[in-house]
């Protein structure tokens, strides 16, 4: 046997990797389940927050920014393992998955919090001005008129912060979430041989290849005119 | 809930464990980030050369470590490469996974810094006799790490943040440390310390990125 027919047979192990390939795939569900929960409600939260914040309630605004500031500055290895671990001491025991669920969706939050409403501040105060002089609401001005222009403009930072969160539903594995990587682990650890976790990094580049590509080409389509 | 969130003793038995572990987050990061940079310098320096052989192949490295998770990649690194014979240890394996990681963030928004410096400025330094790297050492350089400075200052907190990512290869920094103090104490107070370690650590740097993004906004 010549030196790559071992390499081969070590990392890229057919045998190995049909056994473990239902694991993986299962594996793949699990991400791409935690993945949408993330993006879904760490995006209307965030927005939610700039929404509120936009009412230029000064108290309010303070926690606002806060929290923000908060789950901008803690890794969110460290929030995982705070809900993980140092919740059940106050006798609430979230499992691996919700506690991933919420770390990410609360750091999604924190960081599309700031993205919305730098674009909401970004639209010119003439157009509120001009809205509200028609004899539209606040509110009205506000959907109609504000978030239209505003949104567009988030679309190219919100994709890579995005992106790049979601990516982070591998640290689950830590808290022993099966999604790819925790699957990948322990199908390597049972077969001692490292072709399922050649297995689950491809899964990442399949799941993940494509968006960032996609990303670039919004990138381009909707970057800020200079 | 103070009894077990926050406990003065444990704080004080655990405290010498958990400032060992930030003082080698401290200096883990020392490492990461410049070695992130030079990664960086070093793509965003062969992007400027505007030929599609280089070009496009650098834009794949760079999306690929967009699209792969570090966590995965330190992974791979720590897990799998024993298995063709080279064990690297949980330090080493950091230290190359941000290489290649965070080196392929900062190249991307280098590459942007340098995209953003007028055409105009490379000519006028080239037509005093500048050669094509001094103009590019003396002359862009300077102007592109000023233009997207929130941004390396942003990709820098999230590069100090990821350290904590050593935690799961035996790397004694802050996170690790807390987990262990709280393996120890059966008390969750060594990771709430650690989290406020963290946040007074980086706060600043938060509220910084903050100001200068609403700065940048205004001037649009």
């Amino acid at each position: 046997m010549n030196a790559w027919d071992r390499f081969t047979e070590t990392f890229f192990n057919g045998k190995v990797m049909l056994k473990y390939l239902p694991d993986i795939l299962s594996g793949m569900v699990v991400t791409i389940e935690l993945a949408l929960l993330i993006i879904a409600s760490g995006l209307v939260a965030g927005l939610a927050l700039a929404l509120l914040r936009s009412l230029a309630i000064r108290p309010l605004n303070w926690l606002i920014i806060f929290v923000v500031d908060l789950f901008r500055a803690l890794p969110p290895l460290v929030i995982i393992v705070l809900i993980y671990f140092g919740l059940p001491a106050a006798d609430i025991s979230p499992s691996g998955f919700v506690s991933t669920w919420l770390s990410l969706a609360f750091v999604l939050m924190a960081f599309s919090e700031e993205i919305f409403w730098a674009g909401i501040t970004s639209v010119h105060k003439g157009q509120w001005e001009a809205s509200r002089s028609t004899g539209l609401s606040f509110g009205q001005t506000l959907m109609n008129v504000v978030l239209p222009q505003a949104l567009r403009l988030t679309i190219p930072p919100l994709t890579n912060r995005t992106i790049a969160i979601t990516k982070g539903t591998a640290l689950g594995t830590v808290v022993a979430v099966t999604e790819i990587l925790g699957q990948a682990s322990s199908a390597m650890s049972n077969s001692y041989n490292p072709s399922p976790l050649m297995m689950g990094a491809a899964a990442y580049l399949v799941l993940f290849f494509p968006v960032v590509v996609a990303a670039r080409w919004v990138e381009t389509r909707f970057a800020w005119k200079r | 809930m103070i009894q077990t969130f926050f406990n003065l003793e444990i704080i004080a038995a655990s405290w010498p464990i958990v400032r060992a572990g930030l003082l080698n987050t401290v200096l883990l990061s020392l490492l990461v980030v410049p070695l992130g940079l030079i990664g960086g310098l070093i793509l965003a320096l062969l992007a400027s050369v505007k030929n599609p052989v280089v070009r496009w192949p650098l834009m794949a490295w760079v999306d690929f470590f967009r699209a792969f998770p570090p966590l995965v990649l330190l992974i791979l690194l720590f897990a799998g490469l024993p298995f063709a014979g080279l064990e690297l240890g949980g330090f080493v394996c950091v230290a190359i996974a941000f290489f290649l990681n965070t080196g392929a963030y900062y190249g991307e928004i280098l590459r942007a810094g340098i995209d953003s410096v007028p055409a105009g400025q490379v000519e006028a330094a080239r037509s005093t006799g500048l050669s094509r790297l001094q103009a590019m050492l003396y002359v862009v350089l300077p102007q592109a790490v000023r233009n997207v400075l929130p941004d390396l200052l942003s990709n820098t907190l999230e590069v100090v943040k990821l350290t904590s990512l050593g935690s799961v290869v035996a790397v004694p920094e802050l996170l690790y440390q807390a987990r262990q103090a709280q393996s120890l104490t059966y008390n969750p107070t060594p990771i709430v310390v650690a989290a406020i370690v963290y946040f007074l650590m980086l706060w600043p740097v938060v509220r910084l990125l903050s100001r200068l993004e609403n700065r940048a906004l205004a001037r649009r």
